[in-house]
Protein backbone atom coordinates (compact mmCIF):
# COMPACT_ATOMS: atom_id res chain seq x y z
CA UNK A 1 0.00 0.00 0.00
CA UNK A 2 1.59 3.14 -0.71
CA UNK A 3 -0.20 6.99 0.15
CA UNK A 4 -3.35 4.46 0.66
CA UNK A 5 -6.56 7.06 1.60
CA UNK A 6 -10.13 5.76 1.83
CA UNK A 7 -13.15 7.93 2.41
CA UNK A 8 -16.99 6.54 3.20
CA UNK A 9 -19.72 8.37 1.87
CA UNK A 10 -20.96 11.37 3.93
CA UNK A 11 -18.10 10.74 6.45
CA UNK A 12 -16.24 14.36 7.48
CA UNK A 13 -12.84 12.41 7.55
CA UNK A 14 -11.26 9.98 5.94
CA UNK A 15 -11.07 6.09 7.74
CA UNK A 16 -8.00 5.69 6.52
CA UNK A 17 -5.31 8.70 5.80
CA UNK A 18 -2.05 7.91 3.55
CA UNK A 19 -1.46 4.82 4.57
CA UNK A 20 2.17 2.80 3.55
CA UNK A 21 2.25 -1.14 4.63
CA UNK A 22 3.96 -3.63 2.46
CA UNK A 23 2.95 -7.14 4.19
CA UNK A 24 5.95 -9.83 3.03
CA UNK A 25 4.88 -13.39 1.57
CA UNK A 26 4.74 -15.69 4.27
CA UNK A 27 4.55 -13.02 7.23
CA UNK A 28 2.17 -12.70 10.33
CA UNK A 29 1.63 -8.80 10.68
CA UNK A 30 -0.69 -8.28 13.64
CA UNK A 31 -3.18 -4.75 13.15
CA UNK A 32 -3.76 -3.19 16.35
CA UNK A 33 -5.47 0.08 17.41
CA UNK A 34 -8.47 1.14 19.27
CA UNK A 35 -12.21 1.08 17.74
CA UNK A 36 -12.72 3.19 14.66
CA UNK A 37 -8.87 3.86 13.79
CA UNK A 38 -9.58 2.00 10.34
CA UNK A 39 -8.03 -0.95 10.64
CA UNK A 40 -11.03 -3.52 9.03
CA UNK A 41 -11.83 -0.22 6.25
CA UNK A 42 -7.23 -1.56 6.14
CA UNK A 43 -8.88 -5.20 6.04
CA UNK A 44 -11.35 -4.24 3.44
CA UNK A 45 -8.92 -2.56 1.12
CA UNK A 46 -6.46 -6.19 1.45
CA UNK A 47 -9.58 -7.83 -0.49
CA UNK A 48 -10.29 -5.49 -3.22
CA UNK A 49 -14.52 -4.49 -1.46
CA UNK A 50 -13.23 -1.09 -0.96
CA UNK A 51 -11.28 0.59 -3.36
CA UNK A 52 -8.77 3.73 -1.76
CA UNK A 53 -10.05 7.07 -2.58
CA UNK A 54 -6.21 7.78 -2.91
CA UNK A 55 -2.70 6.06 -3.32
CA UNK A 56 -2.20 2.64 -4.69
CA UNK A 57 -2.92 -0.65 -3.19
CA UNK A 58 -1.22 -3.68 -5.68
CA UNK A 59 -2.23 -7.49 -4.30
CA UNK A 60 0.68 -10.01 -5.87
CA UNK A 61 1.73 -6.45 -7.90
CA UNK A 62 -2.18 -6.20 -9.51
CA UNK A 63 -3.59 -3.12 -8.88
CA UNK A 64 -6.99 -3.17 -6.65
CA UNK A 65 -8.51 0.10 -8.67
CA UNK A 66 -8.29 -2.09 -11.89
CA UNK A 67 -11.95 -3.69 -12.12
CA UNK A 68 -10.22 -6.65 -13.80
CA UNK A 69 -8.01 -7.80 -11.03
CA UNK A 70 -10.82 -7.75 -8.54
CA UNK A 71 -11.69 -11.60 -8.97
CA UNK A 72 -7.81 -12.43 -8.73
CA UNK A 73 -7.42 -9.99 -5.46
CA UNK A 74 -10.48 -11.72 -3.91
CA UNK A 75 -8.84 -15.28 -4.81
CA UNK A 76 -5.53 -14.62 -3.29
CA UNK A 77 -6.61 -12.73 -0.29
CA UNK A 78 -9.23 -14.60 2.06
CA UNK A 79 -11.44 -12.27 4.86
CA UNK A 80 -12.22 -14.09 7.94
CA UNK A 81 -14.95 -11.71 9.43
CA UNK A 82 -15.06 -10.99 13.10
CA UNK A 83 -19.09 -12.80 13.07
CA UNK A 84 -19.41 -16.24 11.85
CA UNK A 85 -23.08 -15.81 11.36
CA UNK A 86 -22.56 -13.19 8.66
CA UNK A 87 -20.54 -15.10 6.46
CA UNK A 88 -22.20 -18.83 6.33
CA UNK A 89 -24.29 -18.75 3.24
CA UNK A 90 -25.21 -22.22 2.90
CA UNK A 91 -27.33 -24.21 5.40
CA UNK A 92 -25.39 -27.14 4.80
CA UNK A 93 -20.92 -27.11 6.35
CA UNK A 94 -20.01 -28.37 3.08
CA UNK A 95 -22.50 -26.45 0.97
CA UNK A 96 -20.79 -23.37 2.35
CA UNK A 97 -17.39 -24.33 2.07
CA UNK A 98 -17.53 -24.96 -1.38
CA UNK A 99 -19.89 -21.22 -1.77
CA UNK A 100 -16.05 -20.09 -3.12
CA UNK A 101 -14.99 -22.59 -5.35
CA UNK A 102 -18.20 -22.69 -6.87
CA UNK A 103 -18.23 -18.79 -7.39
CA UNK A 104 -14.91 -19.41 -9.21
CA UNK A 105 -16.24 -22.02 -11.54
CA UNK A 106 -14.22 -24.97 -10.54
CA UNK A 107 -15.49 -28.74 -11.88
CA UNK A 108 -17.02 -30.43 -9.30
CA UNK A 109 -14.13 -32.77 -8.33
CA UNK A 110 -11.72 -29.81 -7.82
CA UNK A 111 -14.64 -27.98 -5.55
CA UNK A 112 -14.74 -31.63 -3.66
CA UNK A 113 -10.90 -31.89 -3.19
CA UNK A 114 -10.43 -27.97 -1.77
CA UNK A 115 -13.95 -28.57 0.68
CA UNK A 116 -12.16 -31.40 1.95
CA UNK A 117 -8.49 -30.01 2.46
CA UNK A 118 -10.62 -26.69 4.09
CA UNK A 119 -12.44 -29.00 6.66
CA UNK A 120 -9.75 -30.83 7.05
CA UNK A 121 -7.46 -28.31 8.08
CA UNK A 122 -10.13 -26.65 10.33
CA UNK A 123 -10.90 -29.82 11.87
CA UNK A 124 -14.33 -30.12 10.62
CA UNK A 125 -14.30 -32.82 8.32
CA UNK A 126 -16.70 -35.01 10.35
CA UNK A 127 -18.73 -32.30 10.68
CA UNK A 128 -19.76 -31.58 6.87
CA UNK A 129 -23.05 -33.06 6.76
CA UNK A 130 -24.57 -31.10 9.31
CA UNK A 131 -26.33 -27.59 9.18
CA UNK A 132 -24.52 -25.17 9.86
CA UNK A 133 -26.73 -23.63 12.43
CA UNK A 134 -26.32 -26.46 14.78
CA UNK A 135 -22.23 -25.86 15.25
CA UNK A 136 -21.37 -23.80 17.99
CA UNK A 137 -19.53 -20.47 17.75
CA UNK A 138 -16.18 -21.88 17.91
CA UNK A 139 -17.23 -24.10 14.89
CA UNK A 140 -18.81 -21.51 13.05
CA UNK A 141 -15.90 -19.48 13.01
CA UNK A 142 -13.43 -22.35 11.89
CA UNK A 143 -16.23 -23.10 9.04
CA UNK A 144 -15.94 -19.36 7.98
CA UNK A 145 -12.20 -19.81 8.13
CA UNK A 146 -12.59 -23.24 5.96
CA UNK A 147 -14.80 -21.21 3.80
CA UNK A 148 -11.94 -18.86 2.91
CA UNK A 149 -9.31 -21.55 2.96
CA UNK A 150 -11.26 -23.35 0.40
CA UNK A 151 -10.68 -20.45 -2.28
CA UNK A 152 -6.91 -21.62 -2.27
CA UNK A 153 -5.80 -17.81 -0.96
CA UNK A 154 -2.25 -16.67 -0.60
CA UNK A 155 -3.15 -14.49 1.89
CA UNK A 156 -5.80 -14.24 4.91
CA UNK A 157 -7.05 -11.55 6.12
CA UNK A 158 -8.68 -12.25 9.75
CA UNK A 159 -10.81 -8.81 10.86
CA UNK A 160 -11.21 -9.51 14.57
CA UNK A 161 -12.31 -13.19 14.01
CA UNK A 162 -11.65 -14.20 17.55
CA UNK A 163 -13.64 -11.80 19.29
CA UNK A 164 -17.03 -13.72 19.60
CA UNK A 165 -14.96 -17.28 20.70
CA UNK A 166 -14.28 -18.74 23.94
CA UNK A 167 -11.09 -19.44 25.34
CA UNK A 168 -10.84 -22.62 24.32
CA UNK A 169 -12.64 -21.90 20.88
CA UNK A 170 -10.01 -18.98 20.50
CA UNK A 171 -6.79 -20.95 21.13
CA UNK A 172 -8.20 -23.70 18.77
CA UNK A 173 -8.67 -21.26 16.40
CA UNK A 174 -4.84 -19.56 16.81
CA UNK A 175 -3.71 -23.15 16.53
CA UNK A 176 -4.79 -23.29 13.02
CA UNK A 177 -3.51 -19.82 12.26
CA UNK A 178 -0.38 -20.72 13.11
CA UNK A 179 -0.02 -23.99 11.34
CA UNK A 180 -1.59 -22.59 8.21
CA UNK A 181 1.31 -19.44 8.57
CA UNK A 182 4.32 -22.00 9.31
CA UNK A 183 3.06 -23.77 5.81
CA UNK A 184 3.37 -20.37 4.45
CA UNK A 185 0.63 -18.40 4.18
CA UNK A 186 0.54 -14.89 4.47
CA UNK A 187 -1.50 -13.69 7.62
CA UNK A 188 -3.06 -10.26 8.20
CA UNK A 189 -4.53 -10.61 11.92
CA UNK A 190 -6.68 -7.72 12.96
CA UNK A 191 -6.65 -7.93 17.08
CA UNK A 192 -7.29 -5.90 20.19
CA UNK A 193 -5.97 -8.75 22.20
CA UNK A 194 -2.30 -8.23 23.08
CA UNK A 195 -2.00 -11.75 24.23
CA UNK A 196 -2.50 -12.73 20.48
CA UNK A 197 -0.43 -9.89 18.58
CA UNK A 198 2.10 -11.88 20.89
CA UNK A 199 2.03 -14.61 18.32
CA UNK A 200 2.41 -12.74 15.39
CA UNK A 201 5.86 -11.97 13.32
CA UNK A 202 5.42 -8.18 13.10
CA UNK A 203 3.28 -5.52 14.29
CA UNK A 204 1.29 -2.53 13.13
CA UNK A 205 -0.38 -0.14 15.34
CA UNK A 206 -3.46 2.17 13.63
CA UNK A 207 -4.66 5.55 15.19
CA UNK A 208 -7.44 7.43 13.51
CA UNK A 209 -6.38 6.08 9.90
CA UNK A 210 -2.70 6.27 10.32
CA UNK A 211 -0.12 3.40 10.70
CA UNK A 212 1.43 5.09 13.68
CA UNK A 213 3.86 2.58 14.63
CA UNK A 214 5.38 -0.60 12.49
CA UNK A 215 7.86 -2.74 14.25
CA UNK A 216 9.15 -6.34 15.76
CA UNK A 217 7.01 -7.76 18.58
CA UNK A 218 10.17 -7.70 20.58
CA UNK A 219 10.40 -4.04 20.28
CA UNK A 220 6.64 -3.29 21.03
CA UNK A 221 6.50 -6.07 23.93
CA UNK A 222 9.36 -3.99 25.44
CA UNK A 223 7.42 -1.36 26.47
CA UNK A 224 6.42 0.03 23.31
CA UNK A 225 2.52 -1.04 23.82
CA UNK A 226 2.29 1.28 26.68
CA UNK A 227 3.08 4.20 25.31
CA UNK A 228 -0.24 3.59 22.55
CA UNK A 229 -2.39 2.93 25.44
CA UNK A 230 -3.22 -1.20 25.08
CA UNK A 231 -4.25 -2.58 28.26
CA UNK A 232 -1.37 -4.54 29.99
CA UNK A 233 -2.56 -8.17 30.22
CA UNK A 234 -1.48 -9.85 33.37
CA UNK A 235 1.02 -11.98 31.51
CA UNK A 236 3.07 -9.06 30.37
CA UNK A 237 3.52 -7.70 33.21
CA UNK A 238 4.80 -10.73 34.84
CA UNK A 239 7.17 -10.69 32.03
CA UNK A 240 7.56 -7.02 32.58
CA UNK A 241 9.11 -8.06 36.14
CA UNK A 242 10.83 -11.15 35.00
CA UNK A 243 12.78 -9.21 32.90
CA UNK A 244 13.59 -6.57 35.75
CA UNK A 245 14.49 -9.20 38.02
CA UNK A 246 16.68 -11.17 35.23
CA UNK A 247 14.81 -14.14 35.61
CA UNK A 248 14.22 -14.26 31.51
CA UNK A 249 16.83 -13.24 29.61
CA UNK A 250 16.03 -10.10 27.58
CA UNK A 251 14.56 -9.49 24.41
CA UNK A 252 11.93 -12.46 24.75
CA UNK A 253 8.09 -12.24 24.25
CA UNK A 254 5.25 -12.47 26.80
CA UNK A 255 4.46 -16.30 26.28
CA UNK A 256 2.93 -17.88 28.61
CA UNK A 257 5.09 -20.91 28.20
CA UNK A 258 8.03 -19.39 27.87
CA UNK A 259 7.80 -17.75 30.85
CA UNK A 260 6.46 -20.94 32.90
CA UNK A 261 9.98 -22.99 31.80
CA UNK A 262 11.96 -19.77 32.69
CA UNK A 263 10.76 -19.83 36.04
CA UNK A 264 10.89 -23.82 36.26
CA UNK A 265 14.17 -24.45 35.15
CA UNK B 1 -44.16 -16.68 26.66
CA UNK B 2 -42.83 -19.61 24.55
CA UNK B 3 -39.60 -19.91 23.29
CA UNK B 4 -39.25 -19.11 18.90
CA UNK B 5 -36.46 -21.62 18.68
CA UNK B 6 -38.40 -24.78 18.41
CA UNK B 7 -40.08 -23.61 15.71
CA UNK B 8 -39.37 -25.90 12.38
CA UNK B 9 -40.73 -23.69 9.62
CA UNK B 10 -38.49 -24.26 6.14
CA UNK B 11 -35.81 -25.75 7.48
CA UNK B 12 -34.01 -28.46 6.44
CA UNK B 13 -33.26 -31.69 8.30
CA UNK B 14 -29.39 -32.92 7.06
CA UNK B 15 -30.09 -36.92 6.38
CA UNK B 16 -29.42 -39.79 3.68
CA UNK B 17 -32.70 -40.98 3.01
CA UNK B 18 -34.15 -42.15 -0.41
CA UNK B 19 -36.34 -38.86 -0.62
CA UNK B 20 -32.89 -37.37 0.32
CA UNK B 21 -31.42 -38.69 -2.27
CA UNK B 22 -34.00 -37.72 -4.54
CA UNK B 23 -33.13 -35.02 -7.39
CA UNK B 24 -34.53 -31.21 -6.17
CA UNK B 25 -36.19 -30.86 -9.43
CA UNK B 26 -37.88 -34.04 -9.17
CA UNK B 27 -39.18 -32.75 -5.73
CA UNK B 28 -40.35 -29.33 -6.24
CA UNK B 29 -42.28 -31.15 -9.15
CA UNK B 30 -43.59 -33.23 -7.00
CA UNK B 31 -44.51 -31.01 -4.81
CA UNK B 32 -46.71 -28.79 -7.51
CA UNK B 33 -47.73 -31.78 -8.60
CA UNK B 34 -49.04 -32.10 -4.38
CA UNK B 35 -50.01 -29.03 -4.19
CA UNK B 36 -52.49 -29.11 -7.71
CA UNK B 37 -53.98 -31.86 -6.52
CA UNK B 38 -55.02 -30.68 -3.26
CA UNK B 39 -57.25 -28.29 -4.65
CA UNK B 40 -58.68 -30.82 -6.93
CA UNK B 41 -59.70 -32.98 -3.86
CA UNK B 42 -63.64 -31.74 -3.07
CA UNK B 43 -64.66 -35.32 -1.29
CA UNK B 44 -63.92 -36.17 2.43
CA UNK B 45 -62.17 -39.39 1.41
CA UNK B 46 -60.34 -37.65 -0.95
CA UNK B 47 -58.63 -35.96 2.16
CA UNK B 48 -58.13 -39.85 4.00
CA UNK B 49 -56.31 -40.32 1.20
CA UNK B 50 -54.39 -37.52 1.27
CA UNK B 51 -53.08 -38.82 4.91
CA UNK B 52 -51.58 -41.25 3.59
CA UNK B 53 -48.50 -39.51 2.00
CA UNK B 54 -47.36 -37.21 4.91
CA UNK B 55 -47.09 -41.18 6.43
CA UNK B 56 -45.39 -42.36 3.52
CA UNK B 57 -43.13 -39.60 3.63
CA UNK B 58 -42.27 -40.04 7.60
CA UNK B 59 -41.27 -43.85 6.80
CA UNK B 60 -39.11 -42.78 3.58
CA UNK B 61 -37.16 -40.09 5.22
CA UNK B 62 -37.01 -41.04 8.21
CA UNK B 63 -38.45 -37.90 9.59
CA UNK B 64 -41.02 -38.21 12.94
CA UNK B 65 -44.69 -37.51 12.23
CA UNK B 66 -44.61 -35.19 15.15
CA UNK B 67 -41.90 -33.05 13.65
CA UNK B 68 -43.79 -32.98 10.12
CA UNK B 69 -47.20 -31.86 12.07
CA UNK B 70 -45.37 -29.39 13.89
CA UNK B 71 -44.54 -27.55 10.61
CA UNK B 72 -48.03 -26.91 10.34
CA UNK B 73 -48.03 -25.61 13.80
CA UNK B 74 -47.41 -21.46 12.54
CA UNK B 75 -50.28 -21.35 10.44
CA UNK B 76 -53.06 -22.97 12.96
CA UNK B 77 -54.25 -19.71 13.52
CA UNK B 78 -54.86 -19.02 10.08
CA UNK B 79 -56.47 -22.06 9.24
CA UNK B 80 -58.56 -21.36 12.54
CA UNK B 81 -59.74 -18.06 10.96
CA UNK B 82 -59.73 -19.56 7.32
CA UNK B 83 -62.45 -22.26 9.33
CA UNK B 84 -64.06 -19.29 11.42
CA UNK B 85 -65.11 -17.09 7.86
CA UNK B 86 -66.24 -20.38 5.75
CA UNK B 87 -68.12 -21.77 8.78
CA UNK B 88 -70.56 -18.45 9.29
CA UNK B 89 -70.44 -16.82 6.09
CA UNK B 90 -71.29 -19.71 3.54
CA UNK B 91 -75.33 -19.75 2.59
CA UNK B 92 -76.97 -23.37 2.57
CA UNK B 93 -79.43 -25.04 4.77
CA UNK B 94 -79.12 -23.50 8.42
CA UNK B 95 -78.91 -26.27 11.22
CA UNK B 96 -77.82 -23.53 13.99
CA UNK B 97 -78.18 -19.99 14.69
CA UNK B 98 -76.35 -18.43 17.75
CA UNK B 99 -77.85 -14.16 17.39
CA UNK B 100 -76.97 -13.01 14.01
CA UNK B 101 -74.54 -15.95 13.54
CA UNK B 102 -75.83 -18.62 11.04
CA UNK B 103 -74.54 -21.91 10.66
CA UNK B 104 -75.06 -24.03 7.66
CA UNK B 105 -74.20 -27.31 6.43
CA UNK B 106 -72.02 -26.33 3.56
CA UNK B 107 -70.49 -24.22 6.00
CA UNK B 108 -69.22 -26.56 7.69
CA UNK B 109 -67.93 -29.02 4.71
CA UNK B 110 -66.92 -26.28 2.84
CA UNK B 111 -64.75 -24.81 6.20
CA UNK B 112 -63.38 -28.53 6.77
CA UNK B 113 -62.62 -28.39 3.39
CA UNK B 114 -60.68 -25.38 3.13
CA UNK B 115 -58.73 -25.51 6.47
CA UNK B 116 -57.74 -29.37 5.96
CA UNK B 117 -56.23 -27.84 2.18
CA UNK B 118 -54.25 -25.25 4.09
CA UNK B 119 -53.12 -27.33 6.45
CA UNK B 120 -52.19 -29.65 3.57
CA UNK B 121 -50.47 -27.11 1.88
CA UNK B 122 -47.70 -26.10 4.53
CA UNK B 123 -47.13 -29.70 5.44
CA UNK B 124 -46.37 -30.43 1.67
CA UNK B 125 -44.31 -27.45 0.91
CA UNK B 126 -42.71 -28.35 4.56
CA UNK B 127 -42.13 -31.95 3.77
CA UNK B 128 -40.20 -30.44 0.18
CA UNK B 129 -38.27 -28.43 2.48
CA UNK B 130 -37.29 -30.69 5.50
CA UNK B 131 -35.46 -32.40 3.04
CA UNK B 132 -33.77 -30.68 0.46
CA UNK B 133 -31.32 -27.93 1.35
CA UNK B 134 -31.83 -24.39 0.44
CA UNK B 135 -28.77 -24.42 -1.98
CA UNK B 136 -29.78 -27.76 -3.77
CA UNK B 137 -33.57 -26.54 -3.78
CA UNK B 138 -32.23 -23.03 -5.06
CA UNK B 139 -30.14 -25.01 -7.67
CA UNK B 140 -33.22 -26.65 -8.48
CA UNK B 141 -35.51 -24.02 -8.96
CA UNK B 142 -32.63 -22.10 -10.81
CA UNK B 143 -33.01 -25.43 -13.43
CA UNK B 144 -36.38 -25.43 -13.62
CA UNK B 145 -37.00 -21.57 -14.37
CA UNK B 146 -33.94 -21.85 -16.79
CA UNK B 147 -36.64 -21.62 -19.63
CA UNK B 148 -37.50 -18.10 -17.88
CA UNK B 149 -34.16 -16.83 -17.78
CA UNK B 150 -33.73 -16.95 -21.43
CA UNK B 151 -36.25 -13.92 -21.38
CA UNK B 152 -33.66 -12.63 -19.29
CA UNK B 153 -35.57 -13.04 -15.64
CA UNK B 154 -32.33 -12.87 -12.84
CA UNK B 155 -33.57 -15.95 -12.12
CA UNK B 156 -30.14 -17.09 -10.71
CA UNK B 157 -30.18 -13.83 -8.57
CA UNK B 158 -33.73 -14.94 -7.47
CA UNK B 159 -32.78 -18.49 -6.74
CA UNK B 160 -29.72 -17.18 -4.34
CA UNK B 161 -32.36 -14.77 -2.61
CA UNK B 162 -34.30 -17.97 -1.62
CA UNK B 163 -31.57 -19.70 -0.69
CA UNK B 164 -30.59 -16.75 1.82
CA UNK B 165 -33.89 -16.59 3.00
CA UNK B 166 -34.21 -19.85 3.73
CA UNK B 167 -30.74 -19.95 5.16
CA UNK B 168 -31.66 -17.24 7.52
CA UNK B 169 -34.60 -18.80 9.17
CA UNK B 170 -33.91 -20.43 12.05
CA UNK B 171 -31.04 -17.21 12.48
CA UNK B 172 -34.09 -15.04 12.53
CA UNK B 173 -36.07 -17.03 14.92
CA UNK B 174 -32.78 -17.23 17.38
CA UNK B 175 -32.69 -13.33 17.31
CA UNK B 176 -36.19 -12.67 17.98
CA UNK B 177 -36.08 -14.72 20.61
CA UNK B 178 -33.17 -13.08 22.11
CA UNK B 179 -34.35 -9.68 21.53
CA UNK B 180 -37.67 -11.21 23.31
CA UNK B 181 -36.40 -12.12 26.00
CA UNK B 182 -34.16 -9.25 26.51
CA UNK B 183 -37.18 -7.01 26.40
CA UNK B 184 -38.92 -8.97 29.13
CA UNK B 185 -36.11 -8.92 30.95
CA UNK B 186 -36.61 -5.20 31.12
CA UNK B 187 -40.17 -5.32 32.12
CA UNK B 188 -41.53 -6.02 28.97
CA UNK B 189 -45.07 -7.50 29.18
CA UNK B 190 -46.08 -9.68 25.44
CA UNK B 191 -48.81 -11.82 27.48
CA UNK B 192 -51.74 -9.74 28.81
CA UNK B 193 -54.00 -7.24 27.13
CA UNK B 194 -56.07 -6.82 24.05
CA UNK B 195 -54.89 -7.81 20.72
CA UNK B 196 -54.14 -4.01 19.83
CA UNK B 197 -51.97 -3.67 23.55
CA UNK B 198 -50.11 -7.00 22.40
CA UNK B 199 -49.81 -5.95 19.10
CA UNK B 200 -47.88 -2.28 20.17
CA UNK B 201 -45.65 -4.42 22.67
CA UNK B 202 -44.34 -6.27 19.32
CA UNK B 203 -42.84 -3.00 18.17
CA UNK B 204 -39.70 -2.84 20.50
CA UNK B 205 -39.04 -6.33 19.06
CA UNK B 206 -39.71 -5.36 15.54
CA UNK B 207 -37.27 -2.36 15.65
CA UNK B 208 -34.23 -3.64 16.82
CA UNK B 209 -34.81 -7.07 14.47
CA UNK B 210 -35.37 -4.66 11.37
CA UNK B 211 -32.31 -2.87 12.30
CA UNK B 212 -30.70 -6.15 12.71
CA UNK B 213 -31.45 -7.83 9.77
CA UNK B 214 -30.67 -4.89 7.97
CA UNK B 215 -26.92 -5.56 9.15
CA UNK B 216 -27.39 -8.61 8.57
CA UNK B 217 -28.28 -8.32 4.53
CA UNK B 218 -25.38 -6.10 4.44
CA UNK B 219 -22.36 -8.19 6.26
CA UNK B 220 -23.86 -10.73 4.16
CA UNK B 221 -23.75 -9.14 0.87
CA UNK B 222 -20.22 -7.92 1.87
CA UNK B 223 -18.80 -11.38 2.88
CA UNK B 224 -20.17 -13.18 -0.34
CA UNK B 225 -18.59 -10.11 -2.39
CA UNK B 226 -15.06 -11.05 -0.64
CA UNK B 227 -15.99 -14.89 -1.62
CA UNK B 228 -15.93 -13.84 -5.10
CA UNK B 229 -19.49 -14.14 -6.24
CA UNK B 230 -20.91 -11.76 -8.88
CA UNK B 231 -25.00 -11.28 -9.16
CA UNK B 232 -25.30 -13.84 -12.48
CA UNK B 233 -21.90 -14.91 -13.30
CA UNK B 234 -21.80 -18.82 -14.20
CA UNK B 235 -21.14 -20.75 -11.09
CA UNK B 236 -20.50 -24.37 -11.07
CA UNK B 237 -21.79 -27.05 -8.05
CA UNK B 238 -20.15 -28.78 -5.64
CA UNK B 239 -23.15 -31.57 -6.11
CA UNK B 240 -23.91 -31.07 -9.93
CA UNK B 241 -27.68 -31.59 -10.39
CA UNK B 242 -28.42 -35.54 -11.78
CA UNK B 243 -31.70 -36.70 -12.61
CA UNK B 244 -31.93 -40.62 -11.90
CA UNK B 245 -34.59 -42.97 -12.55
CA UNK B 246 -35.75 -43.23 -9.11
CA UNK B 247 -36.56 -39.66 -10.16
CA UNK B 248 -38.70 -40.54 -13.09
CA UNK B 249 -39.93 -43.51 -10.75
CA UNK B 250 -41.26 -41.01 -7.90
CA UNK B 251 -42.61 -38.64 -10.31
CA UNK B 252 -44.60 -41.46 -12.13
CA UNK B 253 -45.61 -42.92 -8.92
CA UNK B 254 -47.25 -39.54 -7.24
CA UNK B 255 -48.94 -38.64 -11.06
CA UNK B 256 -50.92 -42.22 -10.94
CA UNK B 257 -51.45 -41.84 -7.47
CA UNK B 258 -52.91 -38.12 -8.15
CA UNK B 259 -54.73 -38.90 -10.87
CA UNK B 260 -56.46 -42.58 -9.07
CA UNK B 261 -57.44 -39.88 -6.41
CA UNK B 262 -58.72 -37.24 -8.43
CA UNK B 263 -60.43 -40.38 -11.08
CA UNK B 264 -62.49 -41.55 -7.49
CA UNK B 265 -63.31 -38.35 -7.01
CA UNK B 266 -64.93 -37.47 -10.19
CA UNK B 267 -65.94 -40.56 -11.69
CA UNK B 268 -66.84 -42.75 -8.53
CA UNK B 269 -68.14 -39.97 -5.71
CA UNK B 270 -68.91 -37.35 -7.92
CA UNK B 271 -72.65 -37.18 -6.81
CA UNK B 272 -72.22 -35.89 -3.37
CA UNK B 273 -69.38 -33.08 -3.21
CA UNK B 274 -69.54 -31.43 -0.01
CA UNK B 275 -65.82 -30.16 -0.02
CA UNK B 276 -66.05 -27.61 -2.32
Amino acid sequence: MQGVTYSYQGATAPAVTGVDLEVNPGEWLALVGANGSGKSTLAKICNALQIPTQGVCRVMGLDSSDPANTGEIRRNVALVFQNPEDQIVASIVEEDVAFGPENLGLPSGEIQIRVDRALELTGLLEYRGRGSSSLSGGQKQRLALAGALAMSPCALVLDESTSMLDPEGRESFLGCIGELNAQGMTIVQITHRMEEAVRAGRIAVMERGRVVWDGAPELFFGGEYLRWGFEEPLEFALHRELLARGILPGATLPVAEDMLRSLCL
Amino acid sequence: MRSLNNISLGQFIPGDSLIHRLDPRCKIVCTFMLLAGLFMASEPLDFVLWCALPCLFSRLSGTSMTTILKTGRPVVFLVAVTVFINLLWTPGHEILRIGPLRVTWEGITVAVGMGLRLFFLVIFAAMLMMTTSPMDFSAGLERLMSPIGRLGLPTSEMAMMMTIALRFIPTLFEETDRILKAQISRGADFDSGGLIRRARSFVPVLVPLFVLVFLRAENLATAMESRCYSPGAPRTRLHPLRWAARDSVAVICLFSFIAAVVALDRLVLGGVRPFR
